[in-house]
Order: structure tokens, then C-alpha cells, then sequence
């Protein structure tokens, strides 16, 4: 009904103290409530995107105040797109991740699931807004959550980990804060539509040239773009598994999210590409961020570690794609958005299985795994074939606007680097491959003429990953329909 | 020289903002102690922090509230210009941002007395050492 909009972003906050709450009566009682939080805030979300799709943008006064006083939610056909995104991938890995947390922190489940939720309000809420300050707190609360969780995960390199985190956090969203504050400095208000609106009338202003300048690095750091991108590999490989499946394709993505939100609905796309003269620069941060990305990912020996550097990769797809200044760079930074959160969330899915089976998951570990794992490998194999960009699945599709987008754009450089990533990532994932299928069991002579015996994780961590690695497929034949009727309306 | 000093000093606050945040920054980077990082990082919010609180402030202005508004014999007669008062929303949105960096300190303190535990040092180049030693 009318209330959706703040419901999706409520009800996981609300599940989250109850979660916390039934902790002290039952530490069991926790998980049902977590996941009926995330239930029926992907329900509000489906709700939401039907609506907009049927009679557009929908603009939500909290608590009745008008903008720009009060603050607004307003879901337009892009936010309803990454809010379905985000509250299904993380309520789809809260199903498969009962037994990982019970698994690797079995004494602290209950404050899992807080916390979780409370990363997922923080997720649904930075997409929801259109207030600028708001907005910040939202992404604090994001990080905040991550923070105690990357803590939670790995006893000796977890803390660390997480308190590097911390410093790059907290200088990225601070430049955040203070690109808001020359903004409001200038505008006198806080509201993103009505900011706009102001702003539309004062383009040559230095001032507003700062905000945006200091805007867009706070929102580079906390999206970990090449040069700003230390702590990403360590803080994701070192948390808990139940959580680097969740973080690691919805925390960066909803970062690219909030970044186009301010080029197209804040500043102006005409702002940026006609009077600025940046386009190039970040083009070319982008095209360094691809290859960089690759590169160090050939070097990583883990394979959780060296897929956290193919996302730095993916981020520069993103950021280039939307820097590009045309449609097509444009839809398909947009479309790789929604994609790349499937195949990252595929592909650490399939990670979670191995891990849960495997303890350590260095690459010499993952001997003859394609016999011992056949359905996670096939669910790895599909999502690693999308990343690389093979027809069917949808990698493809994105990288193929990317691409068209940088040859109109004549940004060749960044063409190639698309190519050069697609070289690269099939050398890492075949590689993988080579590991799994073709070398047998450690000392395995006993097993190479028997049946290797099938050891498969537990079946609902199965069934979603087997659900997610065919929404792959799904989503990539149904492309032209997401751009025709959400990305291309959007960008009208 | 001479015609810059009166543009600095006219805008004094935004040099102070300026030269707190490089602070807050230098220690973040440069510094080996955890602690000593995490005064930094401190330092580097309340400039900013101090940055917002110094742009809702007016010459000759007083606080934003209006004598007599509720009932007052003559609450409507006075009129009320906007430029007696300073602007006190960067004021209360300063209070969210304060709440903010006190939890952003106190999950880093937990951090950081977690490492201790384990490493018996909050120096990194001794953190680094243990780790690449184990």
C-alpha cells in the first residue's frame, strides 16, 4: 500500500532489535526472526517495483513532514531495481547461511543475525533515501555493521583486518560529509531533488565544484576504485563467510548505485560531462582500476582473496561505464549493477559450499573438487563463465553495452582494458578449473581408479546456489527487457 | 603577501577546518601506534564536525529562538528577520554526525583491544612482523 517504501527499509530494523531481543530468552529464536524480517522486506520490494514500473516514481514523506524539511524517500525505477536486488540476495543468503554460521561462529549466531540485519537496513536505506544527509548516516550504518562483522570472522587476522577498515572508511565517508556541507553551504538544503533543482542555476560555482569533487572521492573510497581500494581484499576475505557472501556483491554495488544517483539525479549529467572536464580523468581511473584489479588478482594463491580483487576489476567496469558520458556507457554501468551482484553473490556462494566442506580454501586445497563437489562446481563454473562474458549468461550483456558504449565514446583504451579483463579472468577461473578437475586427490592414488566420494555441502546452501547460478542465465536472456522497460525509462 | 592575509583571515574557519583535518589525516597515515591512528582519525571528524558548526553562524546573530511565540502578548506584531538568528540545522545535524564518530571510536577501541589481546602490541610494525612470523 502506501506505506511500502518505508516499510522495506523498517522491517529488517525492526527484525533486527526483536533478533537481538529473543536472544536473551532463546539463542534459536534469532534466525526465524531475521528471516522473516528479510521475507517480507523482499516482499515490500517486489511490491514496490511493480508499482513504480505501473505508475512511476513514488515519493515518500517520513512522518508526513514535506521536503525539503522532512525527509523523502523517493523510488524511482532505479532504486526499486537495486532494492529488490539487495533485500533478495540477502535474504536468499540468509537461507543458505544456517549452517555456515553455525559452523564458523557458532557461539555468537544470535549477534550474527543482529548485525545482519542491521547491514541490510543500513544497504536498503542508502538506496531508498533522497536526502544527502540522511543518506550519510545510512552509509555509516552500513559500515559500521561491516566493521563488527569483518571482526567477527578469522581470530587472528579478522581485528586487523577490520580496523584498517575502519581508518579508510572513515575518511571516505567524512569526504562524503564534507562535499554535503559546500553542497548545503551553496543550496541550503539537503534534499536531492530540490538541490537539483538549485543547482541547475548556479553551475559555474567553485564552491559547487568542490562538493561534487569531494562527494565523488568519499564515495571512490568507500567503493574501493583502484588507487582507494586497500581495504577491501583483506576485510572481505577475513570475515565470516556468511557474510563476505552478502558484502561482497551488494556493499560495493550500492556504492556505484549512490554514485550515479548523484551524476544523474543531483548534479546533472549535463553538470558533469559539459561543464566539468572530468570525464576523461575518471575514464582513465577506471581503465587503471580494470587492469590493476586483474593483475593482482593472477598473483593471489586463495581463492576468496583473489576474487575480492576481480570485484576492484568490476568496480572499474562500473565507474568507467557511467563516466563515459552516453547512453550506452551509461545503461550498461546500470545493468552491470544488477549482474555482476548475481555472479559476485554465485560465485562466493559457491565459495561458502567449499569452505564449509574444505576449512581453507588456498588454491592447492581445491584438488580434484569438481568429483567431491559436482553441483557447487557447477554453480562456480556458471558464474565464472559470466564473469569472463560468455554469451548466455549475463556478463555478457553488460560488458557488450560497456564495450559499445566506450566505441561511441571513442575511449578506446578502456575497450581494450574490457578485452584484456576478459583475458585475464579466463586465465584465472581456467586455472581454477585445471585445479579441480584435472589434478586428483592429494596422494589420492587409492581413489583414482574407485568412485571419488560425493561430499556436497548441506542442501539449502545447494539449492540457492543452484537458484542464483541459473538467475544468471535468466537475467542475461532477459536483458533487452530490463533495459527497455527499467534502465532506458530511467534515463529519459 | 599583503593582499592575501586579509582573504585569510576573513575566512579564518575554513583554514582552521583545513589544517585540523591534515592533522587528523598525517597521524592517520603516518603514525605506527593503533592509538595514536585512532586520535587521528578523531581529530580528522571534529574538523569536520567544527567545519559545519562555523557555517550556520552570523555576524551579530543570536540563538535561533523566538521570545514570546506562544502566546506572548506581542508574538505576532513582532516581525522576525531571519538574519538575527544563526541557522541551527548544521548545529543538529552536527549531533547525528557526533553520534556517528562516537560508535566509529568505540567499535575501533573494541578493534584495537582485540589485536592487543592477541598480539601483545599495538605497533603495526610489530603487528606485521607477528603476522608474517606465524
Amino acid at each position: 500500500m502506501d506505506n511500502y517504501p518505508a516499510l522495506i527499509v523498517v522491517t529488517p530494523l525492526l527484525a533486527a532489535l526483536l533478533a537481538g531481543l529473543a536472544a536473551w530468552i532463546e539463542d534459536r529464536l534469532s534466525y526465524p526472526i531475521a528471516l522473516m524480517g528479510l521475507a517480507l522486506s523482499t516482499f515490500f520490494a517486489f511490491k514496490v517495483l511493480m508499482q513504480v514500473i505501473g505508475s512511476g516514481t513514488i515519493h515518500y514523506r517520513m512522518a508526513g513532514w514535506a521536503p525539503p524539511m522532512g525527509i523523502e524517500y523517493t523510488i524511482d525505477l532505479l532504486n526499486a531495481l537495486v532494492l529488490l536486488l539487495v533485500s533478495g540476495i540477502a535474504f536468499l543468503n540468509l537461507i543458505a547461511s544456517y549452517p555456515s554460521v553455525n559452523q564458523e561462529t557458532n557461539d555468537r549466531a544470535a549477534s550474527f543475525y543482529t548485525i545482519y540485519l542491521l547491514f541490510v537496513t543500513g544497504l536498503l536505506g542508502v538506496t531508498a533515501t533522497g536526502d544527502l544527509f540522511n543518506l550519510y548516516v545510512l552509509i555509516e550504518i552500513t559500515s559500521l555493521t561491516s566493521y563488527a562483522m569483518v571482526a567477527l570472522g578469522d581470530r587472528d587476522r579478522g581485528p586487523i583486518a577490520s580496523l584498517n577498515y575502519v581508518f579508510i572508511g572513515v575518511i571516505g565517508a567524512s569526504f562524503y560529509l564534507l562535499g554535503v556541507g559546500y553542497l548545503y553551504l551553496k543550496t541550503g538544503s539537503l534534499n536531492m531533488a530540490d538541490v537539483a533543482h538549485i543547482l541547475s542555476g548556479i553551475q559555474g560555482s567553485s564552491t559547487v565544484l568542490v562538493g561534487f569533487i569531494l562527494c565523488m572521492l568519499g564515495i571512490w573510497i568507500k567503493m574501493a576504485l583502484f588507487p582507494m581500494h586497500v581495504w577491501l581484499p583483506n576485510a572481505y576475505t577475513y570475515s565470516p563467510v556468511a557474510f563476505s557472501r552478502v558484502v561482497a556483491p551488494l556493499m560495493t554495488k550500492v556504492m556505484v548505485y549512490v554514485m550515479i544517483r548523484l551524476m544523474v539525479t543531483v548534479f546533472g549529467l549535463d553538470y558533469i560531462f559539459n561543464t566539468l572536464h572530468l570525464a576523461d580523468a575518471a575514464v582513465w581511473l577506471a581503465t587503471i582500476a580494470i587492469l590493476a584489479g586483474g593483475v593482482m588478482a593472477l598473483a593471489q594463491k586463495n581463492l576468496k582473496k583473489m576474487l575480492t580483487y576481480i570485484i576492484v576489476c568490476e568496480i572499474g567496469y562500473m565507474v568507467g561505464g557511467a563516466w563515459m558520458g552516453n547512453q550506452l556507457g551509461m545503461t550498461g554501468a546500470i545493468l552491470h549493477i544488477v549482474n555482476d551482484a548475481l555472479m559476485t553473490f554465485a560465485l562466493f556462494l559457491a565459495v561458502g559450499n567449499m569452505v564449509y566442506k574444505l576449512k581453507t580454501i588456498d588454491l592447492p586445497d581445491l584438488k580434484g573438487l569438481f568429483g567431491k563437489m559436482p553441483w557447487t562446481m557447477a554453480g562456480f563454473v556458471l558464474a565464472a563463465l559470466s564473469i569472463i562474458g560468455v554469451p548466455p549468461t549475463c556478463g555478457f550483456f553488460s560488458k557488450w553495452y560497456l564495450l559499445l558504449g566506450a566505441l561511441e565514446a571513442g575511449a578506446y583504451h578502456f575497450a581494450a582494458a574490457l578485452i584484456i579483463s576478459s583475458l585475464i579472468c579466463a586465465i584465472l577461473f581456467f586455472k581454477v578449473f585445471e585445479i579441480c578437475f584435472f589434478e586428483s586427490l592429494a596422494g589420492g592414488h587409492e581413489t583414482a581408479h574407485g568412485v571419488v566420494e560425493i561430499e556436497e555441502a548441506p542442501v539449502s546452501m545447494l539449492i540457492v546456489s543452484g537458484l542464483v547460478s541459473l538467475s544468471i542465465i535468466v537475467v542475461g536472456l532477459y536483458s533487452g527487457t530490463i533495459v527497455n522497460s527499467i534502465i532506458l525509462p530511467f534515463l529519459k | 603577501m599583503t593582499d592575501s592575509l586579509p582573504y585569510i583571515v576573513a575566512k579564518y574557519n575554513y583554514w582552521l577546518y583545513v589544517i585540523l583535518m591534515m592533522i587528523g589525516l598525517y597521524a592517520m597515515i603516518a603514525k605506527n601506534n593503533l592509538i595514536k591512528k585512532l586520535v587521528g582519525m578523531n581529530i580528522f571528524q571534529t574538523a569536520i564536525i567544527l567545519f559545519y558548526v562555523s557555517i550556520g553562524y552570523k555576524t551579530d546573530a543570536t540563538i535561533p529562538i523566538i521570545q514570546n511565540a506562544h502566546g506572548g502578548h506581542d508574538a505576532h506584531a513582532a516581525v522576525i528577520h531571519a538574519a538575527d538568528y544563526i541557522n541551527p540545522l548544521p548545529h543538529v545535524l552536527m549531533l547525528t554526525a557526533i553520534v556517528v564518530s562516537v560508535a566509529t571510536f568505540g567499535v575501533a577501541m573494541a578493534l584495537a583491544v582485540r589485536i592487543y589481546q592477541r598480539y601483545q602490541t599495538l605497533e603495526e610494525d610489530e603487528l606485521r612482523m607477528r603476522i608474517s612470523e606465524e
